[in-house]
């Protein structure tokens, strides 16, 4: 399967240099960049890990790209994804966040059923990826 | 003074309710009114009496005024102008002392605005245009449950509008064929699917059975997607208990979002808003019978004042139109529309039929809702018109996709993908739109088909609620 979070999942991978664009487009708007890895891509995991601080202080878009690589060349079989922070009042939350590398094989969820009374049931998603211990999760490439 | 207290009858404007000289205090709640006058009826008396009989005025004078500090209470006319190129209608801006009105009741506030005055004989017709309410005012509120920057925290979902439909037929489908196109559609790419206003509990789908077989839907999707997901299930019913029955449930089966209609009143709507933000579950709503008070121009509520009455009743989402879709909507008003769910302070800006300025004191945003009548070939235009945050809803343009509903939801996810990309490395995407999403089109045999099917599809007619400032462009 492939897990469509994040802003741009139903279109190719991007590039290099159709990350930059996108990197380019949250520098110009104030936004800083920031780089998150996980191998638990359940969808409330609101937790990925972070890849070193967000870049408030890097405006330089190739600078950013040079930080995206380094964290998929460290992980390079975990899911990684670039966000894009807007501080303003009234906002102050992610602006933008697109996933940059993927498992080569993406295992997906299974849906778990808890029958329970008067027909309801009560539901949870399962991460297969997370029936292994943290770190041995997708073979390593 | 003596002649203001003789029993009798004299005009409201020597009722002290005309004051040209007024200057409206930073708390006073003030109404921008459209007033058409009967014949021989002077326009600052028409204002006047608009001004007495929404506050304190009778039809004569009664000496029991006196026992109060009458012109404290009393509305203030303090501006009646002629509405440019349209004779016989004037705008007339009344001042409304705070004391007037209830903290945190859109009942009290509109059953004194619009309490009896809309049906006085000496006016030929009557519209409320727009209000300001001051912070003071909307700081008794609640406001929307979650508001639209949580809510984008709670979805994982961030840098695009979000996608929606409803399920169609609207009426007739079994429980269990609604959760097929409730699936179809979410696993396919939408983020929300929806039931329709008037989707409640009929014979033929009681709303505990389309409430189960709808979670089903929402979590199988959830699980063949990876992303969160979500149905709103309407709990609009006879009373209050029941619509409680329902959000209960609703919230014990996992839903993250619940609806309500206008129909309900304003009262029901407060209540369901303190129930969601307790319950932690989005409560989107659906303007259902609005146009019947909002579409025309002469007589009525404006949206725009409505979708303030609603931002302050407490409400995560709302329709605010499309521009280009198969519903009422000039361009420049559903911009005042949307940036008066979605902005804290909004400036005055009469293009947009904006009459004044209003500050929502940090008041969380409602996400607007773009339903009817639009499709996966208008995108470009859609982004252009309507911005980031906002839920795009195509019902038909999803279920009517020849490939079926899956198909016609990831159509639409990747003409939406492709547009937010394009328009984020900095083309031209409203000129280029149509190039945008054949390009997308080559990788994607379902947008390929979309726009086969339906890129020619236009609503070109001209709108009714238009602002009297300047021409308005079409949505060409």
């Amino acid at each position: 399967m492939r897990i469509t979070q994040g802003t741009f999942s139903y279109l190719p991978d991007l590039t290099d240099e159709e990350i930059l664009a996108q990197i380019r487009y949250a520098l110009s708007n104030g936004w800083p960049i920031s780089v998150e890895y996980t191998d638990d891509p359940h969808p409330r995991n609101s937790l990925w890990e972070m890849w070193g601080l967000p870049m408030f202080d890097l405006k330089d878009p190739a600078g950013v790209l040079l930080e995206v690589n380094a964290c998929r060349e460290a992980h390079p079989n975990a899911y990684v994804k670039v966000n894009a922070y807007d501080a303003r009042l009234g906002r102050q939350t992610t602006a933008l966040s697109f996933i940059v590398q993927r498992p080569t094989e993406e295992p997906g969820f299974r849906l778990d059923r808890q029958e329970g009374p008067d027909r309801t049931i009560r539901y949870t998603t399962h991460s297969y990826a997370t029936e292994r211990p943290a770190g041995a999760r997708y073979p390593s490439a | 003074m003596s002649d203001r207290w003789n029993a009798g009858v004299i005009p409201y404007a020597e009722m002290g309710y005309w004051q040209p000289d007024y200057v409206p205090k930073d708390t006073d709640v003030l109404c921008a009114f459209r007033i058409t006058p009967q014949d021989g009826v002077p326009p600052e008396e028409a204002g006047a009496a608009v001004a007495g009989e929404s506050s304190t005025a009778t039809w004569t004078v009664v000496w029991t005024d006196r026992l109060t500090d009458y012109a404290h209470y009393q509305a203030k006319c303090y501006s009646v102008e002629a509405v440019p190129g349209t004779p016989g209608q004037y705008l007339a801006k009344i001042a409304y002392e705070l004391d007037l009105f209830e903290e945190g009741s859109i009942a009290n506030l509109t059953s004194s605005i619009i309490g009896n005055v809309f049906g006085f004989k000496p006016l030929k017709a009557l519209r409320l245009e727009d209000m300001r309410i001051p912070p003071h005012y909307v700081k008794t509120f609640q406001g929307p449950p979650h508001g639209l920057v949580m809510e984008r925290e709670y979805l994982n979902k961030f840098g695009r509008p979000l996608l929606g439909a409803t399920t169609k037929p609207k009426l007739g489908l079994s429980a269990r064929n609604y959760g097929r196109v409730v699936y179809e559609a979410l696993r396919g790419g939408l983020d929300f699917t929806k039931d329709d206003e008037n989707i409640n509990s009929q014979p033929f789908m009681r709303w505990r059975d389309r409430f189960l077989y709808c979670m089903e839907a929402v979590n199988r999707a959830q699980a063949a997607t990876g992303e969160v997901k979500g149905h709103y299930l309407n709990v609009t019913a006879a009373t209050m208990e029941e619509m409680y029955e329902r959000a209960e449930f609703a919230k014990e089966l996992g839903s993250i979002v619940i609806m309500v209609d206008l129909t309900v009143g304003h009262t029901a709507i407060q209540s369901m808003s303190k129930w969601a933000r307790r319950n932690g579950v989005l409560l989107h709503m659906h303007r259902a019978g609005h146009s019947t008070f909002t579409r025309q121009k002469t007589h009525g509520v404006s949206f725009r004042v409505l979708a303030k009455w609603l931002r302050l009743a407490g409400v995560d989402h709302l329709h605010a139109g499309t521009v280009v879709g198969k519903l009422e909507g000039d361009p420049n008003s559903v911009a005042g529309f949307y940036d008066t769910l979605r902005l804290d302070k909004v400036a005055a800006d009469p293009v947009k039929g904006l009459y004044f300025e209003q500050d929502w004191a940090s008041m969380p945003g409602v996400m607007p809702v773009a339903s009817g009548g639009i499709h996966a070939g208008q995108m470009h235009q859609l982004l252009h018109h309507l911005g980031e945050d906002v839920i795009l809803q195509f019902g038909g343009g999803t279920i009517g996709h020849p490939m079926g509903i899956a198909a016609g939801a990831e159509a639409n996810r990747v003409a939406l993908e492709a547009m937010i990309k394009a328009r984020n490395e900095g083309r031209d995407y409203l000129a280029e739109g149509e190039a945008i999403l054949r390009a997308a089109a080559k990788h994607n045999r379902a947008l390929d088909t979309a726009l086969a099917t339906w890129g020619d599809i236009t609503f070109d007619y001209e709108s009714t609620d238009t602002p009297d400032v300047v021409a308005t462009p079409t949505t060409a």
